[in-house]
């Protein structure tokens, strides 16, 4: 185990705001009276379902699936019947096919492959993972096996563990280091062994002592797994200044970590990776923190994917105030829930409610040319002519200026004096850049 | 009506912002020169008050007619305007007939500011844009320095003199102490007298993180240097003149200053040469105005040069 700061350029301070929930113990939340399990539930085409209105359905039976290679299977939440298969509301904003189940309240398992870890090929470890449905619990929740298994024609050398969790408010990876210290273990196993690697760096960052000693402790002898304390500062937990932090290579414009021999995984994936192997259970639920000045009990939960952010807040209890704004994952890069019954997906992070004071709207004022979005981009780009060339449709502009290397953590936006949404702007230019090099 | 009840709020992230806002930081700018006004007040009296209240009463007028003559809304409340009004009023001296700082002021923020696209869009500095156009148009109104008074708030008759610049220029006599030039007890104008001031208000701007001590760093070490190899007294050439207020108020505006780091350091050592080749070469005895101008127009190009590199643009470890 060593400990050194190390970090990246660039970056922000945020307030982290961690202390509301980081003490409180994983909690599972109870049935609720209806599941919405979207059948998109990360990037690319929605999964296509294998059940219909009427179906008698398991806990983690398979519920839809597709072929192709970054797609990954979803399943049932709990037992009972599936009243309905259509198109609903979508934390996104838009509609989505998603399969609706009333449980039975009998919570019955459908019949789970267990196996050990030993006993398995790294080609088997990424099949499991595969059935599993499991994807990147960080927030991106893009499909893990296929991380698990990097094309031929480069080299990995490293793994990065992800226990930085650098989004103010969220606890949840914090409270799984605390608690799953030994399952997160199995987990990194796991995919060393798939990977074919025999050496894991976990990523914490300064701020959360309690799990480097936790972890630090769980891993006992095991030298193969070296933590890596890093500065606190956001956004530290992003894939691309993670790999720059530790290992100082840069991941090359337009590229991935898996370019300069590096592929990262979250703590929470690495435990519901462990939890696929050895109780054979698919990635069902997820731990998700609740909390912000609007929540009565903050709160970290395991939720079944397909929960509506209605009965969590209802569960967590939100103060009188009356509902304003709900941000899905952190309050930097997460998104404003369009509706108060859209469900939880894989890529939930957490669930946080503001009062109206600390919900701020501001008037975009003009750029003054102050500089600080520069100084605090990781990517080292000029948000502030990013913004200005999407503006006025500009888009070769933006991709001269290397726009895709943005991952909109909002750090401009974050700083910006004259409060201009930087990051609206940028998402705009991005999007038609990416329509147009699909055409 | 379900609908209704949950209407949420939907907003891009981020969600939560940090840090002054332009308005605040304007203020802070304002704050930090107080000290400065206040010796003003204090040395040349009544008349130096009424410069700088027709100075920042021109400015905001001046641009709250335009916004309203092209139907946009009202900008002067993001504190710019007051700003670039006392900044006009720190170039000028107290003598100066009040109607010729009223059209300062219009000149200033319409030609300075304005006609560019409002606040972030202009050039050149604002205010020195306004004084260069006084110092063309009424050149000897605009080089008619008072001597301090010591009256306070009351109307002083001002003797005529020339500035500590000037007397070196034309007679090379360093006729005032190293004290009487920092505390600012010499002719001049408004704001170049105290470099003391000037300078708590500088360092206050650096500790709040307003302004980046780069520029002023760079300028006040390039005129000291230049002008020790040129001859002159380089003490004598930092503290005399207007050095501390451009190289602090002036040089470091956001808008017309540049953005990166590297960028800075060019601009503040070209506009310390500028300002001392002026002095030593030119017409007048001060540069400062029309250094920083200068190398105002060398922003956009400074920026290319400097530009920081993108994160994974050079990939040498691997």
């Amino acid at each position: 185990m060593i400990f050194v700061k190390k970090t990246f350029r660039g970056g922000v301070h945020p307030e982290d705001k961690k202390k509301l929930s980081a003490d409180k113990p994983i909690e599972k939340m109870p049935l609720s009276k209806e599941y919405v399990v979207s059948l998109s539930q990360h990037v690319g085409s929605p999964a296509e379902p294998l059940v219909k209105k009427g179906d008698i359905v398991l806990k983690g039976q398979k519920i839809a699936d597709k072929d192709g290679y970054i797609t990954s299977a979803i399943h049932s939440p709990t037992s009972g019947e599936v009243i309905d298969v259509k198109k609903m509301m979508h934390p996104f904003g838009q509609k989505v096919l998603s399969v609706i189940i009333k449980p039975d309240n009998l919570d019955k398992w459908a019949d789970l492959k267990i196996n050990k870890l030993e006993d398995l090929s790294g080609q088997q470890i990424v099949e499991i993972v595969r059935e599993a449905g499991i994807v990147g619990l960080g927030g991106a929740a893009f499909p893990t096996h296929v991380k698990l298994s990097p094309p031929k024609d480069k080299k990995i050398d490293t793994l990065i563990i992800n226990g930085v969790e650098c989004e103010p408010y969220l606890t949840a990876d914090y409270r799984l280091m605390l608690e799953e210290g030994e399952r997160i273990i199995i987990g990194i196993k796991a995919i060393l062994k798939a990977l074919n690697l025999n050496k894991a760096i976990l990523a914490i960052e300064s701020n959360k002592p309690k799990a480097i000693q936790e972890m630090g402790k769980a891993l006992k002898a095991d030298d193969y797994i070296k933590i890596v304390v890093l500065d606190t500062k956001y956004p530290q937990g992003s894939e691309k200044q993670l790999v720059e932090a530790i290992t100082k290579r840069q991941v090359p414009v337009g590229k991935l970590p898996a370019d300069v021999g590096v592929i990262v995984q979250n703590v929470g994936t690495a435990k519901a990776i462990a939890d696929a192997i050895i109780d054979g259970k698919p990635l069902i639920e997820r731990v998700i923190t609740v909390s912000g000045s609007n929540i009565k009990k903050p709160s970290n939960l395991i939720v079944r994917i397909g929960t509506k952010i209605s009965d969590i807040i209802d569960y967590c209890g939100s103060t009188f105030e009356k509902i304003e704004k709900i941000i899905l994952g952190g309050p930097m890069m997460g998104i404003a829930a369009p509706s108060i019954d859209v469900p939880i997906i894989k890529g939930t992070s957490g669930i946080i409610l503001l009062k109206k004071n600390d919900i701020v709207l501001y008037v975009p004022g003009p750029c003054i040319r102050c500089g600080k979005c520069i100084q605090v981009c990781p990517m080292g780009l000029a948000p502030a002519r990013l913004m200005d060339s999407s503006e006025s449709r500009d888009f070769d502009d933006c991709m001269a200026e290397n726009i895709l290397n943005c991952m909109e953590c909002g750090s401009c936006a974050f700083v910006c004096p004259s409060r201009r949404p930087l990051v609206h702007w940028i998402k705009v230019a991005k999007s038609n850049i990416q329509k147009k090099l699909k055409k | 009506m379900e609908e209704e009840k949950n209407k949420l709020l939907v907003t891009v992230s981020p969600h939560i912002f940090s840090g002054l806002t332009t308005r605040q930081i304007m203020r802070q700018v304002i704050f930090s020169l107080i000290p400065a006004m206040l010796a003003s007040f204090y040395f040349f009296g009544f008349r130096a008050f009424l410069v700088v209240m027709v100075s920042v009463l021109s400015c905001l007028l001046s641009e709250e007619i335009f916004q309203r003559i092209v139907g946009k809304p009202s900008t002067i409340s993001d504190g710019s305007a007051v700003l670039t009004g006392i900044l006009l009023a720190f170039c000028l001296p107290s003598t100066l007939p009040l109607y010729m700082v009223f059209v300062g002021g219009f000149v200033s923020i319409i030609f300075g500011k304005m006609l560019f696209g409002g606040l972030g869009h202009n050039l050149f500095n604002p205010a020195l844009v306004g004084r260069a156009f006084l110092l063309a148009s009424w050149p000897q109104q605009m080089t008619t320095w008072p001597l301090p008074g010591k009256v306070f708030l009351g109307i002083y008759d001002a003797v005529a003199s020339a500035t500590p610049l000037a007397k070196v220029k034309l007679l090379g006599q360093y006729s005032y102490s190293y004290s009487d030039l920092f505390i600012g007890n010499v002719g001049g104008s408004l704001g170049e007298t105290s470099a003391l001031l000037l300078l708590i208000g500088g360092i206050y701007l650096i500790l709040r993180k307003i302004i980046s001590p780069l520029i002023p760093l760079t300028f006040i070490t390039s005129v000291y240097v230049l002008s020790y190899f040129l001859g002159y007294d380089p003490l004598y050439s930092i503290l005399a003149g207007g050095v501390f207020l451009g190289a602090f108020f002036m040089a470091t505006d956001y808008v017309t200053s540049p953005i990166t780091t590297k960028g800075k350091v060019i601009f503040g050592i070209g506009a310390g040469i500028l300002t001392v080749l002026i002095r030593k070469y030119g017409g007048y005895p001060e540069g400062v105005c029309y250094a920083i101008l200068f190398m105002n127009a060398f922003v956009p190009l400074i920026e290319i040069w400097t530009k920081q590199k993108v994160y994974g643009e050079k990939n040498e470890n691997h």
